[in-house]
Order: structure tokens, then sequence, then C-alpha cells
């Protein structure tokens, strides 16, 4: 009885896939792999990039990006830059409508962007909007949401006033923290906006279906301004989180793409899908944080020598399979106008370093009788774990005792944001855009993120001068220096590589640019 | 009967307290909380959070509003899935985890049971080595090594079944992780069934009846089964409950939408409501079949009375 | 234990007469061996394997198992090309003659000699010298020995030898196992006894507290212990043992009050004998055999618990290992190198199968109606 139920199912179960496949009014369907289900499906309450890749869809910012990425006209058609740079005047699109068919107005703009400065939202990415005029205050509860420094000027005119030039402003626009919300919308369901159903959203996509930790079902909007190039009709966030099961399903044509693989399997994995295997730089740095505010980690000379005798080229190559790339500087290469500065070992043999390296600890009195001992802490993650038991056995020739501590993420953080007691430990920055400032803020005096403490007037100094400067130019110097400073001379952090974007690309699926932020829009998307 | 049923809910409800009360506590004592990540926050931010939480009030607070709240049926939202309450979660991912975790169960007892019978009754045969071979197999080998084997072969090489999804509850997306989830069980049952069946088949008033002429069928199952049944019972109520809430394993593994992943990622997370949410629904489920058994004793065996 | 029977009635005492009966079956008793044969090959096998299980071999990370040694003959074109790629000197040209290269570098500088250290460095070649040298120092052979290296099991995503790694983790499996184990046993056997023999009240408070904690979810509970206790997992797995004893109390609470109400018992009482001496004579050797018996199950649940543990990532610190460890990262690079979960889950798979063949013999050889 049983069996005989069960194969009726199963036969139906075929056929129906059979039908989704060649029916004649099939519509185009994307199944895209996302290492996570978002947190939340409000743009104003998230923090990674899994709600990052679907939000681009659901929604449209001032700015949005072309398939590389790039910084192109989104919700406002043009804009104007007072001379002083401080204040932004944006037109909006004409005839630009949120999914429900209300015209999308500045007043939407205004809503959303005081919603999330708003302590009573908490928003995570908050900071986001900092370069606006009184937007820290008004976070930290001093100021009232009403005074940050935007006005409708009109229903399709919207004017920013910032504290200072910010050259990555208009970028910054394409984050999901400064998308807008329709205001009729949240008013009218102010704690279940995100739910699909009533959802609004002026992006290329409306949300469908929400079921967690299974499928997230977006379909095109056909109130979006460019509805007519939009060719992939339905897309399916699936959220794999196990990265094994990702590539069965990957293969099994389950899914078109998945935005991670496991890197241990690299090798089989290229030999069996080839080029739709995509590799290449992404914005972020992996490094190792030293407790500068402790002996004997204040001495600079013995961070470096450490550091020296990090083989970066076997972490890259061996460890992380060629999906990183070794790093001697904290920015990562790639942002226009910015010169990285790099450690001055940076062209040495990895002997030469590992020479200097010994010499440097015996200068410092260390030796077989007196041996360093040195502890590094990291999450839990294989190839940290991979990393720092490669890293354990480089210093082992040295000499130095390394014993590792492996903690889950949670333990981990909490410990390094509470200054808790520590040698070494792990931690990785991705960049919400691309701006050196984003990564060297983390070495500013006192920032929460500053996990090493460090602390030097002058690295504090040259940001601050950075921020102040007027010419662009002079602001990369600045930045750039301070790098010097803080990074290349202190070792604030210790680099070790450089993060790579690392995904399968199904190959039917069309337009998929290699990008080194890693955000692929839909819309630009096709499939055969 | 029902009298002691309702004083077993009755005993339950302080039960249940004392465990929300030691969990919630032992949660809090643990390092690190919902809002440490990778991309760490700017401390005023993390305050204006903790303040939409409460979780700048003195703990004590935090205990009595969480109580207030759970007494009205409030689990109160998940802190790193914002846009759904707990209690909606689990609305959506039990009732998944529920009829994967019966199906499994089911299919342990009914096919480790027979297994288990058929080696009894031919104890120290081929048929019963076969039978304690495989199920010892099925009993050490881990889930997360059968499932990505049954992924590879069933799905990948004779694509039989996908690899993974929940496909709206397909019949060929369940196969997997039912099957994943039924193993190490059926292991189980079949061994416990082995043995207390030829305990069962020694004893005394089987011996009478056998010699009293009675078809040997009919012996085994009015007679030996009733009493083997009992061990086989104790040990499928605690399973139950395991089973019906879920497992971390198969659901990431198979990509299933349940509820056996909250157990372990809210507590990895520290997303304390989540947490709480999960502990208090395993505590019911264990009080729940603790009872059931309890009943089926009755019910089983004449011997047991509660009144 | 057959020692301390009185010679006038040899095999009357339980244990004489269960170890005889343990021995009638031969599958335990083969199980028996094969756990003793699997202990000390973990314990003294790490000794006498070619590598220790913390080196890392950067040359031969991934290899598969093999009877013959490495480097295979593409190995050394290979480890020849990257060693002097990483010297940051140009490749002229390279042989290999009875187990030695001979390799040729030339560079637009002057070639720094230390450039043997590169090709010693690799885990292929070892005892480099400079054989030749041009006038202007920019062209410099060299010749360094072929290293020969054994991995019957081949090694990990790291380059370590899995043999040995599976040995060590089985020291660490075997030992949690244990140590967990009999924690469970002793703090389930003294609550236990205690509630039964006391009896009345205490008993019920103490066994409604079981109740309790019984409803405490198991799983929550065990990741509560590893956040706290995660930098030791002798702490850990102490912990986790104070977990598991409330079956083994519900165990013993039951034994306990029945043989409380025994004759024998009563009889013993009336006659004046001294608690202890009951508890010693009757009571203790009744309560053995499903304390054994419960502890050849609870070990395996432990050790598969571990594995469980590991899948999560919250087994035990590297670089020490456990199988369930080593098998959880096997499940995750097949099928592209199966040998990772192959070796591992054959040592967990047969010491459980040994350890539950051992309790069936055992609950066999001490059931008393089977006397």
């Amino acid at each position: 009885m049983t069996i005989q139920f069960g194969l009726k199912s199963w036969l139906a179960g075929c056929t129906m896939l059979a039908m989704t496949a060649s029916g004649a009014f099939a519509e185009v369907v994307f199944n895209r792999g996302n290492s996570a289900d978002p947190e939340s499906l409000d743009p104003h309450k998230t923090s990674t990039v899994y709600e990052a890749n679907i939000l681009r869809d659901l929604f449209l910012g001032l700015t949005t990006e072309d398939a590389k990425a790039e910084t192109i006209p989104g919700a406002a058609e043009s804009w104007t830059v007072s001379a002083d740079g401080k204040v932004y005047t944006f037109k909006l699109r004409a005839g630009a409508m949120w999914s429900d068919g209300s015209p999308v107005t500045a007043n939407d703009f205004v809503f959303a962007w005081q919603r999330v400065v708003d302590p009573a939202t908490a928003a995570e990415y908050a900071y986001m909007l900092a370069p606006i005029m009184n937007a820290e205050d008004i976070t930290a509860g001093k100021k009232k949401p009403a005074e940050l420094g935007v006005k409708a000027i009109d229903d399709m005119t919207f004017e920013v006033t910032l504290n200072a030039p910010t050259p990555y402003f208009l970028e910054m626009l394409t984050h999901q923290a400064t998308y807008p919300v329709s205001k009729a919308n949240v008013e009218k369901f102010p704690t279940d906006f995100t739910k699909p159903g009533n959802l609004v959203s002026n992006g290329a996509y409306v949300l469908a279906e929400f079921v967690p930790n299974d499928h997230i079902k977006a379909v095109k909007n056909p109130k979006f301004y460019d509805a007519a190039n939009v060719k992939i009709d339905v897309v399916n966030y699936i959220p794999t989180e196990d990265r094994s099961t990702a590539m069965k399903r990957f293969e099994a044509g389950e899914l078109d793409s998945n935005d991670d693989i496991p890197t241990e399997q690299l090798a089989d994995l290229k030999a069996k899908f080839g080029d739709q295997v995509r590799l290449g730089p992404y914005l972020g740095t992996y490094y190792y944080a030293f407790k500068t505010d402790k002996a004997p980690w204040d001495n600079v000379k013995l961070r470096h020598a450490i550091s020296m005798a990090i083989d970066r080229d076997y972490l890259a190559e061996t460890v992380w399979q060629n999906t990183m790339i070794p790093a001697y500087s904290f920015v990562p290469p790639g942002i226009t106008g910015y010169e990285t500065r790099t450690t001055d070992y940076a062209e040495k043999s990895q002997l030469d370093r590992e020479d200097e390296a010994k010499k440097v600890l015996t200068e410092l009195g260390y030796g077989p009788d007196k041996p360093l001992k040195m502890e590094i802490r990291y999450n839990t993650s294989e190839n940290h774990k991979n990393t720092a038991v490669a890293i354990q056995e480089q210093l082992k020739p040295l000499g130095v005792e390394v014993t590792l501590l492996n903690t889950d993420t949670k333990t981990h953080y909490g410990h390094l944001e509470q200054k808790g007691d520590f040698d070494v430990a792990r931690a990785g920055w991705i960049a919400d855009y691309r701006d050196p400032e984003n990564f060297l803020a983390l070495c500013k005096t006192g920032t929460g993120n500053n996990y090493g403490q460090y602390s030097n007037k002058e690295y504090d100094d040259l940001l601050a001068s950075a921020a102040a400067a007027a010419d662009p130019a002079e602001r990369m110097k600045k930045l750039s220096d301070a790098e010097g400073v803080g990074v290349a001379r202190d070792l604030c952090v210790v680099p070790l590589l450089y993060y790579g974007f690392h995904t399968v690309v199904s190959s039917k699926l069309k337009g998929w640019e290699d990008n080194v932020m890693d955000r692929h829009p839909t819309r630009f998307l096709s499939k055969e | 009967m029902l009298r002691y049923v309702l004083k077993r809910f009755l005993t339950a409800i302080p039960t249940l307290f004392v465990i929300v009360t030691i969990s919630f506590f032992l949660m809090r004592v643990a390092p690190g909380g919902p809002f440490n990540q990778e991309k760490g926050l700017n401390p005023v931010i993390k305050a204006n959070l903790e303040k939409v939480y409460h979780l700048n009030e003195p703990l004590w607070k935090q205990y009595l509003l969480y109580l207030n709240n759970l007494l009205h049926g409030d689990f109160g939202p998940s802190y790193n899935l914002p846009d759904f309450t707990v209690g909606e979660l689990f609305a959506a991912g039990l009732p998944i985890s529920i009829q994967l975790g019966l199906s499994a169960l089911v299919l342990a007892l009914v096919i480790g049971g027979m297994l288990g019978i058929i080696a009894a009754l031919y104890q120290n045969h081929a048929a019963d080595y076969a039978v304690i071979a495989t199920a010892t197999a099925g009993s050490t080998i881990p889930t997360f090594v059968i499932a990505p084997l049954f992924q590879l072969f069933f799905a990948l090489t004779l694509k039989w079944f996908p690899v993974g999804g929940w496909g709206d509850g397909a019949f060929v997306n369940k196969v997997g992780p039912i099957l994943t989830l039924m193993l190490p069980q059926l292991a189980v049952v079949a061994r416990l069934m082995r043995g207390s069946m030829i305990e069962s088949l020694r004893a005394h008033h089987i011996r009478t009846v056998r010699a009293m002429g009675l078809s040997d069928y009919s012996v085994i199952i009015r007679h030996a089964l009733r009493g083997a049944l009992l061990p086989v019972i104790s040990y499928a109520g605690p399973a139950a409950a395991a089973l019906l809430t879920g497992s971390i394993i198969v659901e990431t593994i198979f990509s299933i939408p349940g509820v056996g992943r909250y157990f372990v990622e809210a507590a990895l997370n520290r997303d304390y409501t989540l947490v709480m949410g999960t502990v208090v629904v395993i505590a019911l489920f264990t009080i729940l079949f603790n009872l059931i058994v309890d009943v089926l004793y009755a019910v089983v065996d004449p011997r047991v009375r509660y009144d | 234990m057959t020692d301390a029977v009185i010679p006038a009635a040899p095999g009357r005492s339980l244990w004489g007469d269960a170890w005889n009966r343990m021995k009638a079956n031969r599958a335990a008793m083969i199980s028996l061996y094969f756990l003793v044969f699997m202990a000390v090959l973990c314990i003294a096998g790490p000794w006498f394997t070619p590598h220790a299980f913390t080196t890392i071999y950067q040359d031969y990370n991934r290899v598969p198992p093999s009877l013959q040694p490495y480097p295979k003959a593409d190995k050394i074109e290979l480890a020849v090309t990257d060693a002097v790629r990483r010297a940051r000197v140009e490749l002229a040209g390279w042989e290999e003659r009875d187990s030695k290269v001979f390799i040729t570098v030339t560079s637009a500088k002057p070639v720094d000699e230390r450039v043997t250290r590169y090709i010693d460095r690799s885990d292929v070649f070892e005892n480099a010298v400079v054989t030749e040298k041009s006038a202007d120092g920019t062209r410099l052979t060299l010749s360094a020995d072929v290293e020969r290296k054994y991995f019957y099991f081949g090694t990990d995503n790291s380059g370590r030898d899995l043999l040995t790694r599976t040995l060590v983790a089985g020291r660490v499996s075997l030992a949690i196992g244990l140590l967990a184990g009999l924690v469970a046993v002793f703090i389930g056997v003294l609550y236990g006894a205690t509630a039964g023999f006391t009896g009345g009240k205490t008993d019920e408070v103490m066994m409604r507290i079981v109740d309790i904690l019984y409803a405490l979810p198991f799983i929550f509970f065990v990741i509560m212990l590893v956040v706290f206790f995660g930098r030791n997992f002798v702490l850990m797995f102490l912990a986790v043992g104070a977990v598991l004893w409330l079956d083994m109390a519900r165990i013993v609470r039951g034994q306990a009050l029945s043989i409380k109400r025994q004759e024998y018992v009563q009889a013993a009482e009336a006659l004046g004998v001294s608690r202890a001496g009951i508890l010693l004579r009757h009571v203790v050797p009744n309560l053995l055999g499903p304390v054994v018996i419960y502890m050849t199950l609870l070990v395996p649940q432990v050790i598969i618990l571990e594995s469980f543990l590991s899948f999560l990532g919250l087994g035990v610190q590297e670089p020490m290992s456990s199988w369930g460890v080593l098998i959880s990262q096997g499940a995750k690079n097949i099928p592209g190198a199966n040998w990772l979960l192959f070796f591992p889950s054959l040592f967990l798979t047969t010491t459980l199968f040994a350890l539950n063949f051992i309790g069936d013999g055992l609950r066999d050889a001490l059931d008393p109606k089977d006397r």
C-alpha cells in the first residue's frame, strides 16, 4: 500500500519536474545558493552580505551597481554636488514606483534615513550614514531623528547635507542600509512589513515567499522602471549552510550558482566543474591581531619577527588552495587612487625573512632555554583551524611555542570586544564600500573593532587630517601615510591574506561578471 | 487512569518552571552575546540594540519579563532572525520535523521490530547473525557519514532522489532524511526486540501456552510479543521526543527547514529567546512522551496499574 | 577474580561463572581481544610510525594512501619547480640519477648559495649541496638526495600523516569514552544507590530531580559545557559524564530497591551483619552486573557524542584529534579524498562493534536467569 502510494507521488513529482523544464511558457527560474538565510529583510536591520545579496534585487538605492559592481544611477536619475562637496541634491527617477503602484518620493528617503539612524531602530549599519550631518549624534541619542541632514525639497528632489566632503558617498548609497522603504507600508505594518505579501519594494524583484532555512522566492517586479530588460522571472535564494551539500546540489542542477565552495575540495571541483568555478580577489583582509598593549607583544620588533616568519605563500597556496592572496598590507589592492603600503619585507624572500626573524628573537633574548610562548585564538572554522595549525608549525623552527585556542564565534568576538586577555587573535574584515578608510579605522584609538588595542597619536592624527582634507587625492595620500605608520611600521594588525571570492556559476547563467565586491545583481543576469 | 494522566500534567508545570529557570541563567553565564560577530558593532549601536531587546535591564528583571511573556504564550522575537518570532519559527519548522521524525520512528519500530523477532526466533542462526551485524553497523556509523553517502549514491549517481531541499514536502525529498534518521533507531530497536523476545519466549507462561498446542504464530503474536514490547516502548519514548524535534545533522546536510537546527544554532548564536523556545519545546516533548510510555505500559502489561 | 574463590567450590562465584560463560561466547571474546589490540595499537602505535602526528609535510598534502614510498615520479618535478620558484631563480634544467637530483638554476644576478636551503626545505629533498658554479655566479648546479617517505593511510588536508593521526585520535576517543563513562557510572551508582537504600522522602526528592534533569535538553546542556570548558577536553568530558549519569542512577536505584527487599538481605540484617558488610557481600555484586553492562553501552555512546560535537566544530583542540574530528573532516572531503573518511571510520566502527559485542556477551554472562 505504502509503496504504491509512494511510487505514485514520486512519479507525479517527476512529471512535474519534467513539465517545468520543458513547458512552452516556462518562466526562467534562477536557483541562487546563498551561504545563509538573511537575518532580516528589513534593509535597515541587516548586518551580513547574505542579506545584501537578496536586498540588492528587492530594493533600489539612490545609486546602484551594474553587473561589474560599478556605481550607476538607481532611484535617482541625476544629482548635483555643491562646490564645497557637502550638499548633494538628487533628482529622483520620474515615474518610479513601489511594487504596490505608489510613487517613490523624496519623503520615502527622508523617512527611511531617519529610521536608520533612530536609536529605536537599532540599525547595525547606522554608521553607514555617519557622514551625514547629525547622524552620529542622533544614533547616540543626543539629537532627534528629525534633525538629520536630509530634506525633501519636493516629491522628486532629495537633498543631503554632509559633515565633510565624502568622496565615497555615492558608492556608499549602493549599500542596503541606505535603501528607501515605503513610508506608507512601514506605518501600516510596523512589525510585519517584511513578510511576504506585505513587503513593498522598488527593485527589480518582489518578495513572494520566505520559508526560513528553505528558500526565499522573489518574482519579477512589473512596476520596476527597467522591467523590460530583466530577463530572469523568478529567483529562489536557497540557504546552503553545508557547503559539501551545496556542491552536490550544484552538480545535480538543483542550484545554478553558489556564493561559496569548500576550499579543501577545490582541486576536485575544478576538475569536475571546469571554469564554472570562479576565483578572484575580493575586497577583504584576513588578519591576526596582537594584543599590542600587553608585554611582550607591545614590542614592535617582536611583532614583525613573528609576522616575517609566517610563510603566507604556503597559507595561500596550500591551506586556502589559492582562493586567497598573500597580504602584506591591511588595505587590499583594487581601490582606485589609493597606494597601499606594505611592510618592508614584502619583497624579500621567505628565507631572508626567517633569518631576520631569528636574529630579532635572539636579540630579544629568546632561545631554547627561554622559549617565546604564544597562543593563537581563532573562531570555529575548518580553514581558520588549518591556518592556525600551519602557522604553529612554521613558528616551531624558530623556537616559538605556539598553542591554539579555538572557541565558537560568539565567544571569540565577545572575548575580543570585552578587551579580554590574549596573545594573538584571528579576525577578518570585508569592505562595505571601496575606500581605504573602511579598513584603517579599525586601528584608530578606541574603536570597538580595534581588538589589538593599538593606540598611536601620529596614526590618529593622520586619519583625522585625511577626514578633513578637501582634495580627494590629498585625502588618499594621508590615508596611505596612515597605513605606512600604523600597519607597515607598527603592525597594528598582521595582514596575512587578502580574501578572494570563490563561487560556482553554472555555464547556463549569462552576464555574471567577476568583480572585487563579488556583487551580482540578478537584473543583469540571464539564463539559457 | 484519567486521574493519573491529569496528575502527571500538573506535576509537569513545576518541572517546566525549574527547567526554564536553570536554562535561562545557564545561557546567560555563557561568554559572548547575540550581538558579537565578525563585523564588530559600534558600542553606541550595540547599546541601542540591547535596549530594544531589554538586554540592558538587570538579569532578574529580564527573567521575570521572560516568564511573564511565556505565561502569555509569547516566546519573544528571535534576536538573530528579527523578522520572525520564536513562535513563528516553530510553527513553520516543527510540523516538518514531526513529519520526518514520526515516519522514521514508525518505520524503525515496524522494520526493527520485525527484524528483532526474526533474529530471536532463529537465535544463533545465520539470520540472527545477519540482523545483529546490520543492526550494529547501523548504530555505529555516524549520521553525518550516512547522509553524504546517500546523496552521492542515490542522488548523484543513480539520480533517484534530489540531493537536498524540502521541495514543499514532495515524497522524493523526504526519502533521504527519513532513511538517515531511521537507520540508527532501527538498529537499536532490532537489538532490543531480539533480546526481550528471547527472554519472553523462555518465560513460563509462554512455555505453558506452547505446551497447550497453540500454533507458533499466534503464540508469538499474542503472548510473547506483549511482554517483549515493554523495553522497546520504554526506549521509544525518549527516542520519539528526540526524533520529533528534529536533527541538526540531517537538516543541514539535506537542507531541510526543520527545527532541529535551532537547538544547536540558537545556542551557538546566543539567540537567547530562541534557545529558551527550544528548551521549552524539548522539555514538553520529553514530558509528553514519558507520559505516553507510562500509559502504554499499562495498556500492554496488565500488571501495571496507576490507580 | 577467580583467585578469591575458595578452592573447595571452584567456579561457584558469580564472577568465575560469568567469566566461564563469557569465554564460551566467541564473538565477545574476539571483540575483547580486538579491543585490547586496538587500545595497545593506539597507545603504542604512534611511537613506531615514521611521522609525528603534528608534522606538516608541505609537499604532501592530500596524498592518497600507498604502500610504495613517496615521492612519485611526477612529484619530484613539481617539487623542483616549486622550490626553485620560491628561491626566485630560473630553472635551467634538472635530472634524477640513483635517488639523487641534479638541478641547474640561473639568475640575472649572482645566485645566493642559500638557495640550497630552499631545496632542503622541500619535503622531497635533503642534503642539498652546490656542486658547480659558473664564474660570474649566475649559474649554479646543485645536487640533493631524494627523501623516501611512507604514507600508508595517506595524508590529510594539511599534509599530516593520517596513520599517526588516526592512532593518536584513537587515544583521545578511547580516553574520552572511558573517562566520561567512568564519571557517569560513579555519580550514577552513588546517587542511585543512595536514593534506593535510603528510600522514603529522600528517594522521592532525589528521583524528582532526576526527572527534571531528564527533561532538560541534553544537547543544549552539552553545548553550554563545551562553551565553558572548550579549552580543556578532559574537563569537558568529565562534564559530559556528569550529564550522562541519569540512566545509571535510575537503573541502580531500581536494583537497590529490589535487593533491599530480598529475603537474604533482610536475613543478614536480622543476623546483625553490619550495613557495610551487607553492601559489600550482597549489594555490590548484584549491582555490578548491570553497571558493567551499562558501561559498555555508555562508552560507545560517548564516542558517538564526541563525533557529533566534532561535526558541529566543537571537538577537541588542534593539533590533537579524535576519531570524530577525523571522520567529520573526512565526510566533508568525499568523494575526492575518501581515504580521509575510510580509515578513521574503519577504526571507529570496528571499535564500537567490539564494544557492542562485549556488552552483549557480558549481559548474557551475568544474566542470573541463565545460570
